[in-house]
């Protein structure tokens, strides 16, 4: 019997105590935290923090040189009543929304072109993005001299070398050419973002496609519908998210060129923020406004979303 | 004339501004009019050791400021052996940073900031009336401005130490003034009025920017706003824009715009300097700079010479309707070293270094101490005369009320300026304006 007993002795592992440290940092769950924490604090830092602080200070009366004390909606309820504000909301609609449709259509169709083979190809394409290299600033400074009452070049094409006109005209003096001056400055600068990114989508698009195509006897217009579009979608739907959220929070080109002039008829909803909250010393106004821009921006986001990539494995499902 | 040289190898330009320098700095450097003081004690300030300062003031426009200014600060240290660093910061965002500053408790000893940051920032800065009253008694007394935005309001505790106000009269071209019929610029509204219609008719219009220019805008709204008795609040900081002489301000303007050169509803601050300069206009509201900027280019020398300066049209008003944009010194409490910055802040005002300052800048900041009216400066060019009384216009940015951020608020804000911009470009009637003008200010002053 003793030689069973030997056996039940069967060598096993010696059970080594392993040290808490060790246990932790091989348990799963953990170790996960530990890798996410950077990142997680960098986004706190970052974005969590700043958002957060714009938020609160939306909701208090906090001006430069003074924190403020809470209290609750009224800033935006003073908002709800102030022509100026709704005059600010409706002009960064209005400017996001044509700038958009101007910048896309005329990018695409740029895009279309540059897809074709072209002599000097590559050097057309890069000439092509310099207005979106150049600093916005600069090309704001000088799309306020080509606006000048006094200066601007393209008034005195129109008065001194053509005589077409007796007098200067008056561009960032009056709403409207005002708002219109400043939409054209935008898609002027947006354009070659819209076209390079497109381009590349083109790209992509098999040439297969088009052969197959063009056995079936197909125009170049349905070509372009239905097959070139309908790839061109996923791409245009992420375009169009950016461009939207850069024009609706475009702030330099109006800053620079007009301060929201005449008679605040430019002022878009970040220049007024800014005009509030830093010259004007307001913080808590101006991040009032800052805050009424989320909603726009969400939705916006949103749309370009759903209604623009409906393919499923772009919302997660495998495609048919 | 060692000086002279100097500033021309310093590259300070062309020969007009060697000429200035002539004429300015050279009798300076003969002290061929001393400046007229009387004996004051400077009060005891002993440096503390190892003192070292740091400070801030708005960026320069004109050369001089900033080279004269670091020149008198490197003879502060020799004289003292405290190390100053004084750092140059952008007009729109030394306002900021003196908030900052303020706020924290940390950043420079003193900053030589706006004219109401030291009443905002009251319980946050060292109180300075030991050499303000020095100053005062040794030079003849300070100038309204400097009194009015020196001392704390409805006290004789000076909490900033004003070190100059930048003007804008009215700048115009002698021989369109004369072309138009007239000698020099009427003081009456009716016969400003006449005088810009025939300008106008004469095809050499005038303007005042109308657009969202924090600085010239505002001289704009200021000037039409006081010129016929109105104010923005009264005494206690009341709002009282929404008044009968306001409305008549506005129906002036209604008339007057039409006289002015197209554009100015979008003019920002440089456009009037661009548009005169240029010969597009031939009369606005501007400070010295421009004078001097023309006198230096060779190319616009002689635009400089058939220009001259005049007031702006009192109108009803008892001074000149206008006030200035204020230097304010003022040393912030959490400074380890308060004697070093009251010392520094005293010895830049002292004849000495003071006059220097002033006359190159061919009194670009008039001076707030009423014995430098004697300056050589004012004499060197018959045309500066009328910044000589920069400082003591009976006006200040949100007069009549008391000095606070609200003033400052609106300014930033646009408000008057797009009261009047509103009614000049036809959106609005008079009394339409005038009543959002109450509703947007009422905001601030409550």
């Amino acid at each position: 019997m003793s030689v069973t007993a030997i056996e039940t002795e069967t060598w096993t592992r010696p059970k080594q105590q392993k040290n808490l440290l060790v246990r932790l940092f091989d348990w799963k769950p953990f170790l996960i935290f530990i890798c996410l924490l950077p990142a997680i604090g960098l986004l706190m830092v970052f974005l969590t923090y700043p958002l957060g602080l714009g938020i609160w200070l939306a909701f208090t009366d906090t001006t430069i040189g003074r924190s403020g004390k809470w209290i609750g909606i009224e800033n935006f309820e003073w908002l709800m009543e102030d022509p100026i504000f709704w005059s600010a909301v409706f002009y960064s609609v209005f400017y996001t929304a044509v700038a958009t449709v101007l910048k896309f259509g005329l990018g695409l169709w740029l895009a279309l072109l540059l897809n074709n083979h072209l002599p000097w190809k590559s050097m057309l394409r890069a000439i092509i993005l310099l207005p979106w290299i150049v600093p916005t600033v600069l090309s704001a400074i000088a799309f306020w001299f080509i606006y000048d009452p006094q200066f601007s070049i393209i008034s005195y094409m129109l008065v001194e070398v053509l005589g077409w006109r007796e007098t200067n005209i008056n561009f960032l003096g009056e709403a409207w050419p005002a708002r219109w001056s400043l939409i054209a400055a935008n898609v002027w600068r947006g354009i070659p973002f819209v076209a390079i990114s497109l381009l590349a989508g083109l790209q992509t698009i098999s040439p297969s496609l088009y052969e197959a195509a063009l056995l079936d006897g197909a125009s170049p217009w349905q070509r372009f519908r239905f097959i070139t579009f309908p790839m061109l979608l996923p791409i245009l739907a992420i375009v169009m998210t950016f461009s939207i959220i850069f024009t609706f929070t475009d702030f330099q080109l109006v800053y620079a060129i007009t301060r929201g002039g005449p008679v605040n008829a430019t002022q878009i909803m970040a220049t007024l923020a800014f005009q509030k909250g830093i010259p004007g010393g307001q913080l808590g106004e101006g991040a009032a406004i800052a805050v009424s821009m989320i909603p726009f921006l969400v939705f916006a986001t949103l749309f370009s979303y759903f209604a623009l990539a409906r393919r499923k494995w772009q919302q997660g499902e495998a495609n048919d | 004339m060692t000086e002279l040289t100097r500033r021309a190898a310093l590259g300070l330009g062309g020969s007009a501004i060697a000429l200035s320098a002539l004429k300015g700095g050279d009798a300076w450097a003969q002290a061929a009019r001393p400046i007229q003081t009387v004996a004051a004690t400077m009060p005891n300030l002993p440096i503390e050791s190892g003192a070292t300062l740091r400070l801030i003031r708005p960026t320069r426009f004109v050369e001089p400021d900033e080279v004269i200014f670091r020149e008198n600060i490197a003879k502060f240290t020799q004289a003292t052996g405290v190390q100053v660093r004084a750092d140059f910061v952008g007009w729109e965002d030394i306002r900021s940073q003196t908030a900052v500053t303020a706020n924290t408790g940390a950043g420079p000893d003193m900053v030589i900031g706006w004219g109401d940051d030291p009443h905002v920032y009251a319980d946050k800065v060292v109180e300075l009336s030991d050499i303000a009253e020095y100053l005062g008694t040794k030079y003849g007394g300070w100038m309204f401005l400097a009194d009015k935005f020196g001392k704390r309001a409805r006290t004789n505790n000076w909490i900033g130490i004003p070190m100059g106000g930048s003007t804008g009269p009215i700048v115009y071209r002698i021989s369109a003034v004369r072309e138009a019929g007239f000698t020099e610029i009427p003081q009456d509204h009716a016969g400003f009025l006449r005088l810009m219609q025939a300008l106008k008719r004469i095809n050499k219009p005038g303007g005042f920017a109308l657009g969202n220019a924090v600085g010239d805008g505002n001289g704009t709204a200021n000037w039409l706003t006081w010129s016929h008795g109105a104010y923005m609040v009264d005494e206690d900081g009341k709002v009282a824009i929404n008044s009968r002489e306001t409305i008549a301000s506005l129906n002036y303007l209604k008339e007057l715009y039409p006289t002015f050169v197209d554009g100015t509803l979008s003019w920002l601050d440089p456009s009037n300097n661009r548009a005169y300069a240029s010969q597009q206009t031939w009369l606005t509201p501007n400070g010295v700079s421009m004078y001097f900027a023309l006198k230096n280019d060779p190319a616009t020398r002689a635009i400089a010479e058939d220009t001259d300066h005049a007031p702006l049209p009192r109108g009803v008003a008892t001074g000149t309707p206008q006030s200035a944009t204020i230097l304010n010194a003022m040393v912030f409490k959490h400074t380890r070293f308060p004697n070093a910055a009251k010392r520094l802040i005293a010895y830049m005002m002292e004849g000495e270094q003071y006059d220097r300052w002033l006359t190159g800048c061919l009194g670009y900041w008039s001076h707030p101490l009423r014995a430098y009216s004697n300056s050589a400066v004012w004499e060197s060019d018959p045309k500066l005369a009328v910044y000589r009384n920069g400082m003591d216009h009976p006006f200040w940015s949100g007069y009549k009320g008391p000095i606070t951020q609200a003033s400052g608020t609106v300014a930033s804000e646009y408000i008057m300026i797009q009261m009047y911009a509103s009614v000049a470009s036809g959106q609005a009637t008079p009394e339409a304006a005038a009543r959002e003008a109450e509703r947007r200010i009422r905001r601030y002053y409550r």
